[in-house]
């Protein structure tokens, strides 16, 4: 039976849900107008007030947000109140000038957890779960959002934060953890662990919610089976809050957008124009509810797609498409674009795990794309001819899903850096 | 003839083969046949100790990726033309060679080769009858007999 947090919103009539976004809408861009001097003068110099946004219809008359605003407000030009009423920050990793610093007012935080509260309960999550969060904790947001959400579901909580896997996994078996948060490249990587310490029987998993980096439905489909779990989604990103801006149900396609709290639109990255539902596009959020750090129309740079199709689980906000790659991944390769997921997929698909590295250099002024993959037993054999044939396999499988040409290397196991945090995929040597 | 072999991966990094010999030695596991089949990025090296099972778990603790088959142990007559003997036999029964390899070995007479022959049954059968069995002289590993 499908199991909700908050059924009155995550089950409202699309009709209610719209006024209540609507309302929302307008009270917000009053509260950025009157308290953000930098986005004032943004709706200014197009002839706007807060008079012109009454309904979500109005939005596209805004301005949009980008990572350069943030950079140029850095740290606190959009805290929209004064920081006597800010409660926490939580941050990116990015290196200098590229940091995101986010402001919470204690409102903001709860509003978050109960994001993330309704992911776990979508995973089945209940009172009588352990939840082991091993994301990071501190800045980053994947720890500390998971870890809320479980207290508000009222699950008994391990707050491991991310590393020591002997420790993960002594926990994982004593405290007989049900769910299990990380980053997909970590859970795979501790189902491997699992298998080589022979505890696969020993282990009380159901479910486990992966987020904070890209992965793809094969990846879904080898952590399930290595671990016998259900497998969910969950995106968000620091800007907006953190973790639970979406999260899958479990039909598992696509994630629910929690859209009372974060209204979602796909625009042409290009143009900027709004492009109609069902058309892949740059998505872009306006958080409706957030006090200290109220962002409107904030451009993610996150490719995908959305849907209103109706869901199998009862819920009736807008489903987002796994994103194809986040702008920021995508790598541009001889004019083509290359998202490492799509490379992901094929490594998964013929045998190798996801554990890889993808390095772009410029030859002769032409991009050059390599990818070093770790061998696999599966995959070894006495015989070099098999497994050259198999390397120019991958070579062909890539050169199919991306359109060029990618140079494969076949590595040591476990030579290349294991992700306990997000992984650290692409070298980019280019100088351009 | 039947011997047991061990294949490793083996990425083409200085010092990489060395570890591996390194291994086998700090525990006194005798290496008697040793062959490396290369690309420019990796390798796999085929191994026969005097004992396989004890050198492969401790590559396998150490982190290679292994493969275990058996191959034929073939002897070689030590004198112009002993191994064309062999590959025409072969060739004859249309048994193909995947690879060969030699032996360490000090005996007199005869050289011993490993090779994956296609059809390993038929082959050791043939080559059996034509007095051309070889064997891994001190190995545990040897199945067949001399
Ligand atoms: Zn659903």
């Amino acid at each position: 039976m499908e199991r909700y947090y908050q059924p009155e919103i995550e089950c409202a009539a699309p009709e209610i849900l719209r006024q209540m976004q609507n309302e929302k809408l307008a009270a917000q861009v009053r509260h950025v107008w009157d308290n953000v001097p930098y986005y004032r003068a943004k709706m200014e110099a197009r002839g706007l007030t807060p008079d012109d946004i009454r309904t979500v219809d109005d939005l596209k008359k805004l301005p949009f947000l980008t990572k350069d605003d943030l950079r140029e407000t850095y740290p606190d030009g959009l805290v929209a109140v004064p920081l006597r009423d800010c409660v926490r920050i939580q941050s990116t990793s990015g290196t200098t000038g590229k940091r995101v610093v986010g402001y919470y007012t204690q409102e903001d935080v709860d509003l978050w957890e109960e994001c993330c509260a309704r992911a776990i309960t979508a995973a089945g999550g209940t009172n009588e779960d352990v939840v082991q969060v091993c994301y990071g904790y501190g800045l980053f947001t994947g720890g500390p959002g998971l870890h809320g959400g479980s207290h508000k579901v009222g699950s008994l909580t391990l707050p491991m934060s991310s590393g020591n896997t002997d420790r993960q996994l002594q926990f994982m078996v004593d405290l007989k953890a049900t769910i299990l948060c990380c980053t997909p490249s970590y859970a795979a990587y501790l189902a491997e662990s699992i298998h080589e310490r022979g505890l696969r029987d020993k282990i009380c998993l159901k479910a486990g919610i992966f987020g904070a980096e890209a992965w793809s439905e094969e990846m879904r489909h080898d952590i399930e089976k290595s671990l016998g779990i259900k497998a969910y989604d969950i995106y968000g990103l620091t800007e907006l809050s953190g973790p639970g801006v979406s999260f899958e149900c479990s039909e598992q396609s696509g994630m629910h957008i929690n859209e009372d709290h974060f209204y979602a639109e796909i625009i042409d990255p290009d143009t900027g124009e709004v492009l109609p539902e069902g058309t892949q596009g740059e998505l872009v959020f306006t958080a409706l509810d957030r006090k200290a750090f109220p962002l409107l129309r904030y451009r993610t740079r996150d490719i995908c797609v959305l849907s209103r199709e109706k869901c199998s689980c009862g819920r009736t906000h807008v489903k987002m498409k796994k994103p194809r790659g986040r702008s920021d991944d995508m790598l541009i390769i001889r004019g083509v674009n290359v998202f490492p997921s799509q490379i992901e997929a094929v490594l998964i698909e013929q045998g190798y795990q996801a554990n890889y590295q993808i390095v772009v250099d410029r030859v002769n002024n032409s991009d050059t794309i390599d990818v070093l993959v770790e061998m696999t037993p599966e995959n070894f054999s006495d015989s070099l001819a098999q497994i050259t044939k198999q390397e120019k396999d991958l070579v062909g499988g890539l050169k199919s899903m991306l359109g060029i040409h990618v140079n494969v290397h076949l590595v040591a196991p476990k030579s290349l850096a294991r992700s306990e945090g997000k992984a650290v995929r692409v070298i980019d040597k280019r100088k351009i | 003839m039947s011997v047991s072999q061990i294949s490793v991966f083996l990425e083409n990094r200085p010092g990489e083969l060395a570890e591996i010999t390194g291994l086998l030695a700090a525990q006194n596991i005798d290496l008697r046949a040793l062959n490396i089949a290369e690309t420019t990025d990796y390798g796999v090296i085929r191994l026969i100790t005097n004992c396989n099972d004890e050198a492969a778990r401790i590559l396998n603790e150490a982190g290679f990726i292994l493969f275990r088959n058996e191959v034929t142990a073939v002897a070689v007559p030590d004198q112009p033309g002993g191994l064309n003997r062999v590959l025409k036999l072969l060739a004859a029964a249309g048994i193909d060679i995947a690879y060969m390899y030699s032996i360490f070995s000090e005996s007199k007479g005869k050289a011993f080769m490993i090779m994956k022959l296609s059809d390993s049954a038929r082959a050791e059968a043939l080559l059996e009858a034509a007095g051309l069995a070889g064997i891994v002289p001190g190995t545990d590993a040897l199945v067949g007999k001399e």
